[in-house]
């Protein structure tokens, strides 16, 4: 196999053992790059100079006969709206098109510290504002599986980098469902941390109360690696939590007997496709033969989590993109006569649609007349179903459901139909609103098509949900197949 | 007809923190533009805010000087609106749950104490500044991110100089806390005022209006008398009062509405979600309450009742803290109340006001005064003598003594050599001499002055008149 094709633990071993160096990786990752990019596109911009000075410090350090932490010389993509100091960082929007942050997001100097290989900034949904990567103001993405296809989004092309090998692990963001939806669609493992696990300091804020970053993976090892290096309590983030620093890699127990699962009926409802539905109950099957103790329970205001989730969000999305005003950074309209006009016009020549109709509905919802009768509803609501998940973590360990109603839908067939497009967030959302963890691993095709499990667990218990995602990857094969996407060659590590 | 005058004040207040509100940059008044900023406090894509802890303290310091409860937890939220000046496009204030409620300051109008309650008081951040040019304007982010309070009063207050006396009030305490220098003219302390009249007895609210730009003690009693006035006119025409928002023109005396497009404002408030709310305990709130200082009104009472000043110098005095804290000093090395307070009150604060100076450029020190009033007293200078070494002192900065042994300026006591002068003068003024034995006591005093004139002032006065009745007695 080639070397992009591989996991990070695998290469790690190959690095300290001397196989191969950071150099030999950073090379194969952009020669891949350079064989797909102009027809996946899962990138709005490499880094290729900064990648071999990072891959060159590795190998100086093997070489020194030094330790090297898991993901030193290992290539990362990073979403584009995660900040990094001095390299562009679009939110693919026209507004921050030419944005150079002055300054690393948290995590970024977490990657920098630990020596992994910034490739590139990935492509998404303008402002993380899509469910398929089709919102982006520079071109759409699209699924090595089949390019004629939707990576899904908004971490869309971190998630297609990582399926096509274009990379080894990824950063993306959650807001809605925003890592794991195109972790399912591109069959690879996405995992959203419980809110507040990792610092959201320089990313760019979607809405604030759900954004979380999180990794994508090619399997559940890497992203317990890559979690170790991202998580932990930030002070320049204040919603970050304070918590001794665990080591995710302990959970990696290929034992599920006892845990206590529970499939929540609400997730099974009209709208799942029905081999989606067979896939996820037979990965339940597959736990309950590993020992594994399985009921059916209920979240009785799963029903709403969607409409809750939109307005909440798109409220705060209304007051967070008030700050691209064309005064300080960014996209400002070349010709404007007065102030009004100067905010009108950048606003509306800066901004792509989807973006523009979350700040209006958003907008909407917080006016006053109808901020009782939505905001505030909402945000009762959301505890409601906060409560409903608290409830339910009383009885069972996790929550096994679908990722997607169904996989990957194909390019242009729901960008011009925002509910149907919503719609697709409906199974994802919940662990949003309420902050839980949640991942996405493969667990099966539909006419070749990955399909995603979906695992959910209380707060903080991502030790718990990595511990049956291991579990299962150790007793099946879905996450060993490749797209076979121009020879890829698949098979084992 | 007569209407009853219904006034409540929201003051803003910067509080002067070493760093802005919700990041580390300085929160120092000046710098050249945009050069107290940083990502943060630039709204940079990505950034959170970090609640400085030491901004609540402040907050929570004026709010127990100005006898207010403070909640036990502090939450922010987002007041949407657009302006260059306002980076996040959002202003990170307090509107469900202030900082802390139902406070109140006393003050005297006409000897008689009024208490004006506080409805509220909030912790928000200050915009920039807009410097408006001719076709551009111009944008200065050192100011965004200060830590600012509100302090909305009831409507309580019942006169234009109601208005400017809770003001005052309000002023000296907090500087007496020290959390502001509430300089009007730097914009480190500004107040909108909200105003109605309805006739007398009535329990209903007659439509009010908001005046704004209210930036001195001054423009806060005249921009209320005319908007009183101007009420007044229009209802005494049968016109009614529309709800509106004015601006307070200084310089023409008027208060004029602002466009409407300035305040056609739906500010869409929802809780800030990248601030967690921090908890306020009772511990915390003791600490604080242990940090405030002797306040105004105590201070008065003890200046009374301590020093035995009249209530009027207690109330200049303790007007404003440096003021009291140097006449307190100036006590510790001339322990002669009223001299003192004499000294500071007329001859120090006529010579600040002259000069344009405040207390705190003053160069005479508490020793130098408390040591200048001693050698008057001692004697060694006259009174008269005294206030141009006072002058002096004022312009040089030197110890009294100094400036009389410089000058010999010192007073003549001596009786022997003042005889002689004293007979002097009375032989050369034989018209005083006859109109003083015709019972025109005045003519003493031409002869005082003339022995005054002689020694250019250093003769000693009650010696002077104590010689020169001896010789016109006899
Ligand atoms: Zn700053």
């Amino acid at each position: 196999m080639k070397l992009n094709e591989l996991t990070a633990h695998r290469l790690h071993e190959m690095l300290i053992n001397r196989e191969v160096s950071a150099r030999d990786i950073t090379e194969a990752v952009f020669n891949r790059i350079d064989e797909v990019e102009d027809e996946l596109k899962a990138y709005v911009r490499t880094t290729k100079d900064l990648a071999y000075q990072q891959a060159e410090e590795v190998d100086q350090k093997i070489q020194r006969g030094e330790n090297i932490p898991p993901l030193a010389g290992i290539p990362i993509a990073l979403k584009d709206n995660i900040c990094t100091k001095g390299v562009h960082t679009t939110c693919s929007s026209k507004m921050l098109e030419n944005f150079i942050p002055p300054y690393d997001a948290t995590v970024v100097e977490k990657i920098k510290e630990n020596s992994a290989v910034i490739v590139g900034k990935t492509n998404m949904d303008e402002f993380a504002m899509g469910s398929s990567t089709e919102t982006s103001a520079f071109y759409p993405t699209k699924n090595p599986w089949d390019i004629t296809r939707v990576p899904g989004g908004s971490s869309g092309g971190s998630a297609a980098a990582v399926a096509a090998d274009e990379t080894i692990v990824a950063l993306g963001s959650d807001t809605g469902g925003s890592i794991r939806q195109p972790a399912a669609f591109c069959g690879v493992v996405g995992l959203k941390p419980t809110y507040g696990v990792v610092s959201r300091y320089g990313v760019v804020a979607y809405a604030s109360s759900f954004d979380q970053v999180g990794t994508i993976t090619k399997d559940v090892t890497d992203c317990a690696l890559l979690l170790n290096v991202i998580a932990g309590h930030d002070s320049n983030d204040t919603t970050s939590v304070k918590r001794e620093k665990v080591d995710y890699t302990k959970a990696l127990i290929d034992n599920v007997k006892g845990l206590k699962i529970g499939v929540p009926k609400e997730y099974f409802a009209e709208g799942l496709d029905p081999e989606v539905e067979k896939a996820v109950l037979e990965s339940v099957e597959v736990l309950k033969s590993m020992g594994a103790q399985c009921e059916e329970v209920s979240l009785p205001h799963l029903k709403y989590a969607l409409p809750t989730y939109c307005i909440i969000a798109m409220a705060e999305a209304s007051a967070n993109m008030a700050r691209y005003d064309g005064i300080r950074y960014g996209y400002r309209t070349p010709e404007a006569s007065d102030l009004i006009e100067l905010y009108k016009k950048t606003r509306s020549e800066g901004f792509g649609n989807e973006v523009k109709r979350r700040i209006m509905l958003g907008t909407y919802a917080l006016s006053t007349g109808h901020y009782d009768a939505y905001y505030l509803k909402a945000q009762k609501v959301r505890t409601l179903i906060k409560q409903d998940f608290e409830e339910i973590f009383k009885k069972v360990d996790v929550l096994l459901a679908p990722v997607t109603p169904d996989v990957a839908f194909r390019l242009g067939e729901k960008v011009d139909d925002p509910l149907t497009m919503y719609l697709t967030d409906s199974l994802t959302v919940p662990a949003n609103i309420a902050g839980l963890p949640a991942i996405s691993i493969p667990c099966g095709f539909k006419e070749g098509m990955p399909i995603g499990l979906q695992i959910l667990a209380k707060h903080f218990a991502e030790a718990t949900l990595l511990q049956v995602a291991y579990t299962f990857e150790r007793n099946t094969d879905f996450h060993r197949r490749k797209p076979n996407y121009k020879g890829q060659e698949g098979g084992k590590n | 007809m007569d209407r009853e005058i219904i006034i409540g004040l929201e003051t803003h207040v910067e509080l002067k923190t070493k760093s802005k509100i919700f990041c580390s940059c300085s929160a120092q008044f000046g710098g050249e533009p945009n050069t107290n900023t940083c990502p943060r406090c630039l709204a940079m894509p990505g950034t959170l805010p970090v609640l400085n802890k030491q901004a609540v303290e402040f907050a929570m310091k004026a709010a127990l000087a100005l006898n207010c409860e403070i909640l036990p937890f502090c939450v922010f939220d987002r007041k949407n609106y657009f302006y260059p000046d306002l980076p996040k496009g959002f202003q990170t204030s307090q509107y469900t749950y202030p900082l802390a409620r139902n406070g109140y300051i006393d003050i005297k109008v006409n000897g008689k104490t009024r208490r004006i309650r506080i409805n509220r008081i909030h912790l928000e951040d200050d915009a920039g500044k807009s410097i408006h040019e001719k076709n551009y304007s111009l944008v200065d982010l050192n100011r965004a991110g200060v830590p600012l309070i509100e302090i909305v009063t009831e409507p309580d207050i019942r006169s234009p100089e109601e208005a400017r006396l809770y003001l005052e009030k309000l002023k000296a305490i907090l500087e007496y806390t020290e959390v502001s220098d509430c300089r009007m003219e730097e914009g480190s302390l500004r107040c909108d005022a909200n105003i109605s009249l309805r006739p007398f007895g009535s329990d209903k609210l007659g439509t009010k209006t908001e005046i704004k730009n209210l930036n001195s003690f001054r423009s806060v009693q005249r921009g209320l008398e005319y908007e009183v006035w101007r009420q007044n006119q229009a209802l005494d025409n049968g016109e009614e009062i529309v709800q509106e928002t004015l601006q307070w023109d200084e310089d023409l005396g008027v208060t004029v509405p602002m466009r409407s497009k300035e305040e056609a404002h739906d500010y869409r408030y929802f809780p800030e979600p990248d601030l967690v709310p921090t908890v306020i305990t009772e511990e915390w709130i003791e600490a604080v309450r242990s940090t405030i200082p002797e306040l105004p009104d105590s201070r008065f009472k003890r200046f009374v009742e301590e020093y035995g000043l009249p209530e009027y110098d207690a109330e200049v005095l303790t007007a404003s803290r440096p003021v009291a804290d140097y006449y307190e000093a100036c006590l510790k090395f001339c322990p002669d109340p009223k001299a003192v307070s004499n000294w500071v009150m007329v001859d120090l604060f006529a010579l600040l006001k002259a000069n344009n100076m405040e207390l705190a450029d003053c160069l005479i020190s508490p020793e130098n005064l408390g040591e200048m009033i001693k050698l008057i007293k001692e004697g060694t200078i006259s009174s008269k003598i005294a206030k141009t070494v006072f002058e002096e002192m004022f312009k040089t900065g030197k110890t009294a003594s100094t400036i009389v042994e410089e000058k010999g300026l010192v007073q003549i006591s001596d009786e022997g050599e003042l005889r002689a002068l004293v007979e002097r003068v009375v032989a050369e003024s034989p018209k005083s001499v006859e109109d003083y034995k015709n019972g025109k006591k005045k003519a003493l005093g031409f002869m005082v002055g003339q022995v005054m004139k002689e020694t250019k002032g250093k003769a000693n006065p009650q010696l002077v008149n104590k010689l020169l009745l001896e010789i016109l007695d006899n």
